[in-house]
Order: structure tokens, then sequence, then C-alpha cells
């Protein structure tokens, strides 16, 4: 592993952050400089829809900017548990249809996965979205971004954002992982070594072989987690791949953005990953990460394959590869859920959620599942959780007295298999 | 404007998801969203705190979730400012939106203790702690944001100056 850090000379070259905001505020701006941007694309979900629908009518507006260009997304409790979320749900649903705005209700899936496939994002495009995994796009080539209720408020009246320009941290990552080995275990180890406020204030650029070799899946999931090392962003460029992935939601034509040869790096890292081991997060810290040889052993009594990190189809592929034709643990509860209603008929049509359910998996609706702690599986006191999910804070999956070890689909598909944490080499071979 | 109150201190990185727990997020009333206040890093925190209070934390407060329930609950339960080695960015831009006033400032997150007093001069950017006689700085805030403050919040502040016509 490399670091370099270097002193900012004359050059103008930009990153692709830079570039992103200089197009969208029609000036040519560097770091730390302060841009007001117009906004491509707005999302929201059911956590933070409901106070930004406030902050909307307390701020006294009555259109969104352009209702073609905003998503709310109803995913982190649905369908409803209680009364209080019905309310909520309730409200944003009369929100949308007075405005004529996009509504995906219960069963559509994750906002995350839901925004890509809606075909409105691509390279070179600004999202703002109230949810703090927003930066998921950036394995498009877009610069997405998590804001708040109030922020998301301004931006649904004006279509416009301020924004203070981010220094860049490039991660250039290169080699092949090995067998057993996934963009996960990558993007774990990434923020295991800059920890948790490594990248605060900033964008992560991810670049290099390794994350070329990554399918888009995998890069969903790199980009993803961008902010649990306290990124903006985490920005990807745009190839032959991300442009066969669009095709297949839309056929708009996006800007790809190439970063400047001479653009400025507040910090360059460099990795070799090729003898990159699987990577597992341990309680209650995202950036408390060792190789998962350190923990195998340690009982679990609930695993969980989804979320907007690890809920693709290659996701729940891999899972069914390893689970095909055995069966879950009987000490473990299996949850898996889907990232959207269409990965969902996919993984139906390839046989792959047959083979989950058949080994013991209980599969609930598309959308964050368990992993925000407001239903689908709440641990119990003591008990010790493994899941694809981005986050292992304390309390998160609802009871602050569960401990959760984040980990890749194979991971979790290997410990739900033996009951406890499980080296996922032993049943990977050569990477699927 | 000057806050002034007890600290209660936390350590590092403190996630929304202890300032409030997503199973409370069934409702945006302050007051509701006030009763479970850092339940998860201390279940007595709601009980205890006492208006004005000051909440002293290390580095990457309020990481994690882009929720503004956090930055509301912590105002609701009466806290008059947070001061911590650093914030988390969506947490931090939040807090100004809905006028809750907070400090960085590594060196009185180190030397403040549980149980201080502690008094915040917010125009100077001069935090003095009154039980133990020392006085740090705060990394000085922008002007328009301490308006933002000052109004309450960014929806107060875009109405006062479209009244005032600015």
């Amino acid at each position: 592993m490399k670091t370099t850090t270097e002193e900012r000379g004359i050059n103008l070259g930009q990153t692709i952050i830079e570039k992103i905001l200089s197009a969208h505020s029609n000036k040519h701006v560097q770091a730390n400089e302060i841009v007001v941007a117009d906004v491509d694309f707005i999302m929201g979900q059911d956590g933070t829809s409901p106070l930004a629908i406030r902050a909307f009518q307390e701020m006294g507006g009555s259109d969104v900017f352009d209702p073609n260009r905003v998503a709310l997304v109803i995913d982190h409790s649905a369908p409803s548990p209680n009364e209080g979320v019905s309310a909520l749900h309730k409200l944003m649903r009369e929100f949308a249809r007075a405005k004529g705005v996009r509504l995906y209700d219960i069963g559509e899936g994750v906002c995350h996965q839901l925004v890509p496939e809606s075909g409105m994002v691509g390279p070179g495009s600004l999202v703002i979205g109230a949810d703090s995994h927003t930066c998921t796009y950036g394995a498009l080539n877009a610069f997405s971004t998590g804001v708040g209720s109030t922020d998301l408020a301004g931006g649904l009246i004006s279509g416009k954002m301020w924004f203070k320009v981010p220094e860049t941290i490039k991660f250039v990552c290169h080699g092949r992982l090995p067998a057993g080995v996934y963009a996960k275990d990558l993007i774990l180890y990434l923020i295991g070594d800059v920890t948790a406020d490594g990248a605060t204030y900033m964008a992560a650029e991810y670049t290099g072989e390794a994350i070329a070799a990554l399918s888009m899946e995998g890069r969903f999931t790199v980009a993803n987690m961008a902010v649990e090392m306290g990124a903006k962003a985490g920005l990807m460029e745009a190839d032959e791949k991300t442009f066969a992935w669009l095709a297949r939601y839309t056929d708009r034509k996006f800007s790809p953005v190439v970063p400047d040869a001479d653009a400025h790096y507040a910090l360059v890292k460099e990795y070799d990953v090729s003898k990159l081991e699987p990577q597992v997060a341990k309680p209650h810290r995202v950036d408390n990460v060792c190789p998962v040889t350190d923990v195998v052993g340690t009982p679990v009594q609930q695993a969980v394959i989804g979320t907007c990190t690890n809920g693709r189809l290659e996701d729940l592929a891999v899972a069914a590869k390893i689970l095909a034709g055995r069966k879950v643990h009987p000490d473990v509860r299996l949850i898996v859920a889907p990232a959207s209603r269409r990965i969902y008929l996919e993984a139906i049509d390839l046989g792959v959620l047959q083979e989950l359910i058949k080994a013991g998996a209980a599969v609930v609706t598309p959308g964050c599942g368990p992993c925000v702690g407001t239903h689908n599986g709440i641990p119990s006191d003591g008990e010790n959780v493994i899941s694809t999910a981005n986050r292992n804070f304390k309390g998160r999956m609802g009871n602050s007295n569960a401990n959760i070890y984040l980990a890749s689909p194979a991971t979790v598909a290997a410990s739900a298999l033996t009951g406890k944490i499980t080296d996922p080499r032993e049943y990977i071979k050569e990477n699927i | 404007m000057i806050y002034r109150g007890k600290a209660w201190k936390f350590g590092a990185d403190v996630d929304t998801d202890a300032i409030i727990p997503a199973r409370y997020l069934n409702t945006s009333d302050p007051a509701e969203l006030a009763k479970h206040c850092m339940e998860d890093a201390d279940p007595e925190f709601p009980a205890k705190v006492q208006p004005g209070d000051i909440i002293v934390a290390g580095k990457n407060f309020g990481c994690g979730s882009s929720r503004e329930h956090a930055p509301i609950a912590i105002k609701a339960a009466g806290v008059s400012c947070v001061i911590a080695k650093s914030f988390a960015r969506i947490f931090y831009r939040n807090a100004f939106n809905i006028g809750l006033p907070i400090f960085e400032s590594p060196e009185a997150a180190e030397g403040i203790r549980e149980g201080d007093e502690v008094a915040v001069d917010a125009g100077r950017g001069v935090i003095q702690n009154l039980t133990r006689g020392e006085e740090y700085r705060a990394t000085p805030v922008p002007e328009f944001m301490q308006q933002i403050i000052a109004a309450g919040g960014l929806i107060n502040y875009v109405a006062r100056r479209v009244k005032s016509g600015k």
C-alpha cells in the first residue's frame, strides 16, 4: 500500500466531482469553492420525506421544480409495521399525488436500486437524496449525495442546491480479487484502512483494474459505502459496462466525466487487492474491520442478505450457489430481501430464489428489509447477526443489546449454513 | 449569543442511530423524538438532561444516516448546543438547517469533563469552562450561518429575509 500527498500547484486540472459541479453551475470550479448548482434528480424515502414535506409546506412551496425529476420511495418500513408509520406513508402518497411526482410504493424495492433502474440518473448527473447512501450512484459516474430533509425541501422547490466543492481522495486498486473475495470485502478493507471519518467532507474516486473488473453490482456496493468513511460521494469513471447496464433501462444520453490527468487529489492511496481476504466489520463500528479468519467460529443466530449494499441479483446468486442443495443451520434465521421487484422476478426466473427458499431462507418484501431496525427481523438481546448491510451501529437493527457483523453475501451465506462465522472460500473455489 | 449549561460527555463516532434510533421514526413530533434522544448511547439521558445542557463529544459526531430527526431530537431535548472534536458532514448541515448550534473544538472536547459548567460565546467562538477556569477556541462559523442559527433554522431565516425584502 502506498500513500501520496501533494500540495496544489498552479494546474487547473479537475477531478470528477469538480467537473460535474462546474457543469451544473456554469463556471470552472475547484475544491473549497461554494457553488449553487442545478440538480438533475431528487429522491426521498419514507424515513426522511415526511419532514421534507413539512419543511416544503413551511417554506411556502407550491409546486416541485420538475415533477419528472423527483421520486419518493417507501422502502424503510414497507409494508408499514404500525399506525405512526402508516400516517407518514399516507402523507407521502398524498403529496406525490398532489404534486404529480413518482411514488414507489411498498414492494417495489430499495431507493438506491430503484433510482438507477429508473434510467433518470447516469454519467455526469447531479443527484440529491434524503438518505445518506445516495452516494451509491457514483458507480454510474454521477455525483449523488445524501442531504437532510430541509435541504431536500429547498431542492424540491428550486431545483438547486448549494455545495462546497470537496477535495478528492483517489483510491487506486491494482490487481484482481481472489476467488471468494468480493466488492464488499474490498470496500470494507478500504473503510478499515482510512477509518469512519477518513474522508469526511471529501469525495472518493475509485479507480484501477480491480474496480474496472467489478460488475456494475459490485461497483454499486463500493460506491454505496463511501459515506461510511465520511465521504460526500464515491465516484467511478464510466466504461462499456456502465453503458451496457444503463442501456437495459433507458436510451437517454449522458455525458461521461473523466478526471484530468493533472487533477489535484488531497490524497492518493494505492492498494494491491490480489491477496485480499474476505473481510468482516465487527460490532459496533463499520471501520472495525478484520479478515474473516480472525472471527471464524463466532456463533450467529440471524443472517441477512439484501439492502442497498448487497441485495442485487449477483449477490443473491452467490448466496444461492453456496446454499443450493443444503440447509441453513437450525439455530439460524436467514432473511433475504431482494433490492427491487425486478431483481425479485429475475431471481425467480433464474431459480436463484427457489434455491434460497429450499435452503430455509425467509424472503421478505423488496426494500430495506431488517437493516434499519423498524421491522422484518429485530434480533433479541445478546444475539449475533451477520448481514450484508452497510451499518452495524449499536441498536441499528432495533435492539441495542444485539451485535451486528457486516460481510459479503458469500460470507453471510456460508455462515448461515454452519451457524457460525465462516470463511466462504471453503465453498467458493473460483469466482462466479 | 451565550449558551450556558452542564456538560454531558460522549465518545467518538456517535452515530445518528445512537442519537435517535430508527425505531422511533414513526413520528416527526420533536417532543416525542426528544424522549428517546441519545437513548442507545446512554439510556438515562432523556430523563436527566436539563434545559441548557451541552453535549460534548469526540470526533465524527452525527455520522451515519441523513435523518434530520437527530439534531431535532437533541434540540427538543433542551440541549443548548453541541461541542465536538469534529462533525460528520450531513449532520453538520442538518444542524444549521434546523437551528441547533454546534461548535467544532478539539481542545474543548479534550478539556471538558462530564458535569463541568460550560459557557459558549457563539459570536466570538470562545468556549469557557467555568468549573475548571479554562478557555478554548471553536472553529469560526461564517456570519450567514450564525444568522441561520439565530433565526432558529433555515426556514425561518429564509422567511425573514423574504419578509424584509433582502
